[in-house]
């Protein structure tokens, strides 16, 4: 289906909310203003919007230590996310996750994981909840290359297909584990391939187009919501930094040209160009959607550094509902 | 005894530990649709123990679903279910299958409420048989409560009689936190008045089995049982035992077993698990640190040996703490 004017709008839009949200996280990395690691998700943010954009509000997501795109997708709050990444206690999980462990279960963002593979069995537990009371919502699993390297991926992928379940895999192919190649850990080149010892359909689509990702989700989740089961689609797609931190060139494990090449088809870039060729919006009005969305982040990161650490009195909270071990 | 445990006026009768494990969980299951069970063989085989046994029949295999032979999975899918507002009880055969699906356990379910700021409920039952004493070795008899345990985030609870199984079993579908409820495989038949009613046996709270002046014995899941023959054999030579039941190992009842020390002025603490590194090594510890003043001599321990548990029965017999050995120990204990 040919997407509409407000969708190719809404792509753009949730693109550069991704892609100007981690650009102000790196520079506030550098500058030791934030704690712990960072896993930024610049170039593919093509993925996470395609597929957001193709899903309904009540449609569950879970995430991978890349996950900052994907909440910012599903329509997160910028200030609670930004508050976070800083450890504070305002932020989505009261400073105790941090980029890790980001989630909002209001928006059904089911969380960004610190281990590779790990989201993968729940978001197939969060396909059998929708499958068993018969709701129609669809859970889609965001996950890399690397993590089909996983034994946890198997275990859940046969599960959904032998269960039937409404699951969406979505496998963000950006040709790197951490720092090693794709070629020199697996023996595939397309990584749908899996997909079909499990007896699950896929397809490839541009990473980098997020009209095509749009479009292939919106056929996943349909199939999956009329009860045909779990689909594949791989995107092909890369990822801008390093696995983690700010720095893009200069990197033993791939070339500075590579990274140029890829920048060269950059998701936004193609589709702000597509958009002004087609007259959905001017030049003027894509300008007018950065600096809205430079506003909120700025503020996001205003209310970020204005927030106060958590108190450590609040260590113990919500180890259980109640009671515990009184912490001894 | 067990029998002080029971209401009086209510109708009991005799079931087995498995039965109230089944009857516990049949009428959680009717009472909230949201709960459902999930594992290797629960579905139309009724568990490879009988545990599940009738549950495909009244309920469906919508809500006992047989999965593949996948512990990741299994958890996984218990978590999932559970973060968007399922009741998921799954079952994980062994105990030693634990460890294959530590990762969801012990990095995903115990961590994700706290990971979260407490934003996600999770009420997630996994249950698992465990314990020796049935020549199934090495990787189908440990007890590894205190990895868990050593978790937090995690509620472990290992039953000992009939009644306590059936109220514990309630109590943990029920929380809205992720429990482990570790069966003992050698317990399934025990015999116990256990009331027709659906119940709840609070979590975290211990249950003085025997009372006694002389000596504390705390323990837990079927050396609870032998802590008791034990403590029966004492008493003919005038040693007066008193045997608590934690039920819930993690978190454990340390208030009762202080009170009791405090009367006894004496302590052993009783598991089957490996010794060293054991629960008792934490029960000991609290002691001393809550009730020194009040000790006449060391905190004694029971455990089993530094090794994985043997095949042979001649090797687990020696292997697995009973009666006999628990006696010796209360003696030094009590004479030391």
């Amino acid at each position: 289906m040919e997407p509409t004017e407000e969708i190719l709008r809404d792509l753009h839009r949730r693109m550069v909310r991704i892609r100007l949200f981690e650009e102000a996280a790196g520079r506030l990395f550098e500058g030791s203003k934030m704690p712990g690691f960072l896993h930024l998700y610049v170039g593919q943010e093509a993925v996470a919007a395609g597929v957001c954009v193709a899903l309904h509000p009540d449609d569950q997501i879970t995430s991978t230590h890349r996950g900052h795109g994907h909440l910012v997708a599903k329509g997160g709050d910028l200030r609670r996310m930004m508050a976070e990444l800083m450890g504070k206690a305002t932020g989505y999980c009261n400073g105790k996750g941090g980029s890790m462990h980001i989630c909002d279960l209001d928006l059904n963002m089911l969380g960004a994981n610190g281990i590779v593979g790990g989201g993968v069995p729940i978001a197939v537990g969060a396909g059998f909840a929708n499958a068993y009371r018969g709701d129609g919502r669809v859970s889609v699993v965001f996950f890399g290359d690397g993590s089909t390297n996983i034994g946890a991926f198997h275990e859940a992928a046969n599960m959904a297909a032998a269960l039937r379940l409404p699951v969406v895999f979505v496998c963000e192919n950006n040709e790197y584990g951490e720092y090693t190649r794709r070629e020199q850990t697996m023996a595939i080149t397309d990584i749908v391939e899996r997909a079909a010892a499990y007896g699950m359909p896929g397809s490839i689509v541009d990473g980098m187009d997020a009209v095509a990702v749009y479009e292939a989700t919106l056929e996943a989740v349909g199939r999956a919501r009329r009860g045909e089961g779990p689909y594949f689609v791989e995107c092909k797609t890369y990822r801008y930094y390093n696995h983690h931190g700010v720095q893009t060139l200069g990197a033993k494990y791939r070339s500075d040209e590579e990274v140029e090449e890829w920048r060269q088809r950059d998701a936004i870039d193609h589709h702000e160009k597509r958009l002004v060729e087609s007259g959905v919006m001017t030049a003027a009005d894509l300008q007018t959607v950065r600096e809205e969305i430079q506003d909120e982040v700025d503020d996001a990161v205003q209310f970020g550094e204005d927030s106060p650490m958590p108190d450590p009195s609040t260590i113990l909270d919500d180890v259980y509902s109640v009671g515990g071990a009184g912490g001894r | 005894m067990t029998a002080t445990e029971t209401p009086t006026g209510i109708a009991t009768r005799e079931l087995t530990y498995l039965g109230a494990f089944n009857e516990g969980l049949r009428q959680v299951m009717r009472e909230d649709p949201d709960v459902f069970v999930a594992g290797e063989d629960v579905g139309a085989q009724g568990g490879v123990f009988g545990a599940f046994a009738g549950l495909a029949d009244e309920f469906g295999a919508r809500r006992a679903v047989d999965t593949p032979i996948s512990e990741q999975a299994i958890v996984g899918l218990g978590i999932g279910a559970a973060v968007v507002g399922l009741r998921p009880v799954v079952d994980l055969m062994f105990m030693d299958f634990v460890m294959v699906a530590m990762d969801q356990i012990a990095n995903q379910a115990a961590k994700l409420k706290y990971m979260f700021g407490g934003t996600a409920q999770l009420p997630l039952t996994i249950t698992t048989a465990g314990g020796a004493g049935l020549s199934a070795a090495a990787q189908h008899s440990q007890s590894l409560e205190a990895i868990l345990g050593h978790v937090p985030g995690l509620k472990v609870i290992m039953p000992a009689t009939p009644y306590d199984m059936k109220g514990l079993t309630v109590s943990c579908v029920r929380d809205n936190n992720p429990t482990v409820l570790v069966l003992h495989k050698r317990m399934f038949g025990v015999k116990g008045d256990v009331p027709e009613e659906i119940y709840e046996v609070p979590l975290g709270v211990a249950r003085v089995a025997r009372s006694g002046a002389d000596v504390t014995v705390v323990s837990y899941s079927r050396m609870a049982e032998e802590s008791l023959k034990a403590a029966d054999h004492l008493s003919d030579e005038g040693i007066d035992c008193e045997v608590i039941d934690l039920r819930t190992v993690s978190p454990f009842d340390i208030d009762t077993v202080v009170e009791s020390v405090m009367k006894t002025s004496r302590v052993i603490v009783v598991h089957e698990a490996v010794r060293f590194c054991g629960l008792g090594a934490e029960i000991t510890a609290q002691v001393q640190e809550l009730a020194f003043d009040h000790l006449d001599a060391p905190v004694g321990r029971v455990g089993a040996p530094y090794s994985p548990v043997p095949f042979s029965p001649a090797l687990e017999s020696h292997y697995v703490p009973d009666a006999e050995r628990i006696a010796a120990e209360i003696r030094a204990t009590v004479e030391g």
